[in-house]
């Protein structure tokens, strides 16, 4: 029992703090890529490379005066940034990554929770996320907040269902719900070490999963909620010093969460090749969400952002019936 | 008291007193985060019960999706705190507000005599088969016994989303790019 306490709490701290950690340097990231995709440097004073960027961030936004304006409602309003940071941490426990190891004498088994609905506890906590930004959009007595909470409460209505259709294609096949056995199943032992993920046989899914994945994290070019040309900040308007904060950071946190679900689904999670099996497997996992995180950031470079009628006929007259013909075909093949 | 009955207990409060907030609320949006409350101690009841699937289903669909539409829709009436109290009732709707309250009162009463005599039959504990609550049962249970039950839900939903097209369409005719839910 004592172990069980010391491992678990031992895992979840390191979860935790490899989470907030990446969340940090994906900013520190972003800055710098966006910095080279359009011809500049990005950040350069605060350390080599401006690898200290994110600790000058974080103490300025802890020194900054925490503004509070007078027609909020209070407690919805200092409510909401917590509310859209949690969910996508609670994400992390069914994350599987690594196969299991072994520290100080003690078993680690690389995943917080490794329930056997895995992927539907990802979507039951993710799909609390958006009350963050509602919320904050409503309590914040902003016009501009108020437009940005309606945009993302439409925006990620519609897009949860092709989200959430996008996988099905992938559990039809795998006939299970659980990340692990999710990895396990796409693993192989062969020299093309990749043939059996599922990207290979969902390309579609993926596709849409990608999409719908942008488009459920508020990012470019599907960032609406917080369209600074026409809304200031979207729902974080009225948000000051460390409340802000935590809503980049969330923001952050949910693009990980995204990008660590896809990699256990479509990329074999911390499957690597078997002819490099002494590289620790967790290190292939962090290759493949850095691939999706540089993905987003190119993204947000290369596409201006759409108009919001666009997004919405795109997300329901587009996403919606592929992935339901996605499911359907992959219904048919997996029976037949 | 075992770890399990300590999480029943908490979580059962929590849900029959964010019910109950949520009624007593003169703010809309503040019984909209009640219910949500109130929603998420139900599914941690049926997740300690055994019913991991309907669990993680009722946030999905209940907290996650159903109530983020209530909530848009009270953004965009923008009703605030504090609304005033209707007009008084007419008879329709003092007939339907006492009705179909007693008829589920009468009906949860049934339904507990019922536990409870199945309960002193038998210590309970032999009802649950292997993989209660799994989604191989739920899903066995949905496509064979309760088969007929589920189709003319599925049939009933199509009939309520054709008439919301039908009623959102006949207000004013000019296409709008949102779909409907």
């Amino acid at each position: 029992m004592l172990e069980m306490i010391i491992v678990s709490s031992v895992q979840v701290m390191m979860v935790v703090g490899a989470t907030l950690f990446c969340c940090a340097y994906s900013t520190w990231l972003e800055r710098k890529v966006l910095g080279r995709l359009q011809h500049r440097l990005g950040p350069t004073y605060a350390g080599p490379y401006g690898l200290l960027q994110p600790m000058a961030d974080g103490l300025k936004f802890m020194f900054k005066e925490d503004i509070v304006p007078d027609n909020v409602e209070r407690t919805t309003y200092f409510l909401a940034p917590i509310v859209s940071f949690v969910p996508a941490l609670l994400s992390f426990a069914v994350i599987p990554f690594s196969p299991g190891f072994e520290l100080f004498g003690y078993k680690f088994t690389g995943v917080i929770s490794d329930i056997n609905i895995g992927i539907l506890w990802i979507f039951a906590v993710t799909s609390l996320g958006v009350y963050g930004i509602i919320l904050a959009g409503w309590s914040s007595g902003s016009k501009y907040s108020l437009l940005g909470g309606i945009r993302a409460s439409a925006q990620m209505i519609s897009y949860e269902l092709g989200y959430g259709l996008s996988i099905i294609g992938v559990i039809l096949i795998a006939n299970t719900l659980s990340m692990t056995e999710l990895v396990a199943k796409q693993a192989s032992d062969s020299i093309l070490f990749f043939e059996n993920w599922y990207i290979l046989q969902q390309p579609l899914g993926f596709l849409l999963y990608i999409v719908c994945a942008v488009a459920e994290t508020n990012r470019a070019p599907f960032d609406l909620p917080e369209a600074e040309s026409e809304l200031v900040s979207g729902y974080m308007t009225e948000y000051s010093s460390m409340r802000f904060s935590t809503f980049f950071v969330g923001e952050y946190a949910n693009m990980l969460a995204v990008s660590c679900v896809g990699a256990t689904l479509f990329l074999g999670g911390w499957g690597g090749p078997a002819f490099l099996s002494f590289v620790p497997p967790v290190i292939w996992f962090v290759l493949k969400v850095f691939l999706f995180m540089f993905f987003y950031i190119w993204l947000r470079a290369t596409f201006p952002r759409l108009r919001y009628d666009q997004l919405m006929r795109f997300g329901w007259l587009v996403l919606f019936p592929l992935a339901l013909a996605n499911t359907m075909i992959t219904g048919l093949i997996v029976l037949w | 008291m075992s770890a399990e009955l300590v999480v029943f207990f908490i979580s059962a409060v929590v849900a029959v007193c964010g019910a109950l907030m949520m009624i007593v609320q003169r703010n809309p949006v503040a019984s909209v985060l009640y219910l949500i409350l109130s929603l998420v101690a139900q599914a941690v009841c049926y997740i300690q019960l055994g019913g991991l699937f309907l669990g993680a289903i009722l946030v999905i669909v209940y907290a996650g999706a159903i109530m983020v539409l209530f909530l848009f829709v009270i953004m965009l009436l923008n009703l605030r705190g504090g609304e005033e109290l209707g007009k008084p009732m007419n008879a329709i709707s003092l007939f339907t507000k006492f009705t179909i309250p007693t008829l589920m009162l009468v009906e949860l009463l049934f339904v507990i005599k019922e536990s409870f005599a199945s309960m002193t039959g038998s210590n309970g504990a032999d009802a649950l088969s292997d993989g209660f609550g799994s989604v191989a049962e739920v899903a066995k249970l949905m496509f064979t016994r309760y088969l007929y039950p589920f189709e003319l839900t599925g049939v009933l939903l199509l009939i309520a989303i054709v008439g919301a097209v039908v009623l959102a369409k006949s207000e004013d005719s000019q296409p709008t790019a949102e779909g409907e839910n």
